[in-house]
């Protein structure tokens, strides 16, 4: 097995880790903190798909999933805070 | 050569990796949590796309993986600090032997008392 296929099921068994905290965390916050960790890792995964199979499109799809996260990080944040969204 | 920088920058960001999401998992409370996580995934994730910059230098791929650096850099540690705001706030209680909590010694925060809540919440809107 090359490097890079480890590296890729390495990040993906980190995914099945993380989803323990989804599962069993117990608070509303827990369960974002661990999305949000999975979020970073899907970039990882995206750029390791990206060196692997060499094509340039898939770093933009990491991108895109950054701001994205970003955005529903913000979001449950200001839910938690307890404000109104358009404060 | 760059092959091998390359291998072993991948390497140190699973490394880093690894490391966050035990914290995730093994730590007692969500401000622990968050802050071993958030830093060492993130620092993570930036080896990976470190190796991907050297791995092909300033081609099309590589210059797309210099700018996702301070992207992610910035957007995951922004995101983290809203969030642990945002729940202390919420009035998730901290770890029973933690020895200090300055955010609510200087009144922000709610994990006191509902009505010390509800006053700090006016103070900000």
């Amino acid at each position: 097995m090359e490097w890079i296929d480890f590296a890729l099921y390495f990040m993906i068994a980190l995914v099945a880790l993380c989803l323990y905290r989804v599962i069993k965390g117990p608070s509303v916050a827990d369960r974002v903190v661990a999305i949000d960790i999975i979020g970073i890792i899907v970039v990882g995964i995206c750029i390791i798909l990206s060196i692997k199979t060499e094509k340039a499109f898939l770093i933009d799809i990491g991108i895109a999933w950054i701001i994205l996260s970003f955005i529903g990080t913000l979001t449950m944040a200001k839910y938690l805070g307890r404000r109104k969204l358009d404060e | 050569m760059n092959k091998l920088i390359a291998d072993i920058l991948l390497g140190i960001g699973m490394l880093f990796s690894l490391l966050g999401c035990l914290g995730l998992i093994r730590l007692p409370d969500i401000y622990n949590r968050l802050q071993a996580a958030t830093k060492c995934v993130t620092l993570g994730a930036c080896c990976i796309l470190l190796s991907l910059v050297i791995r092909y230098g300033f081609t099309e791929s590589g210059i797309k993986g210099l700018l996702a650096i301070p992207i992610l850099f910035f957007a995951s540690t922004v995101g983290a600090h809203a969030l642990i705001r945002g729940s202390h706030i919420f009035g998730i209680k901290l770890w029973e032997k933690s020895i200090i909590d300055e955010y609510a010694d200087d009144g922000y925060g709610g994990s006191s008392d509902q009505e010390n809540q509800k006053d700090t919440n006016d103070e900000i809107s």
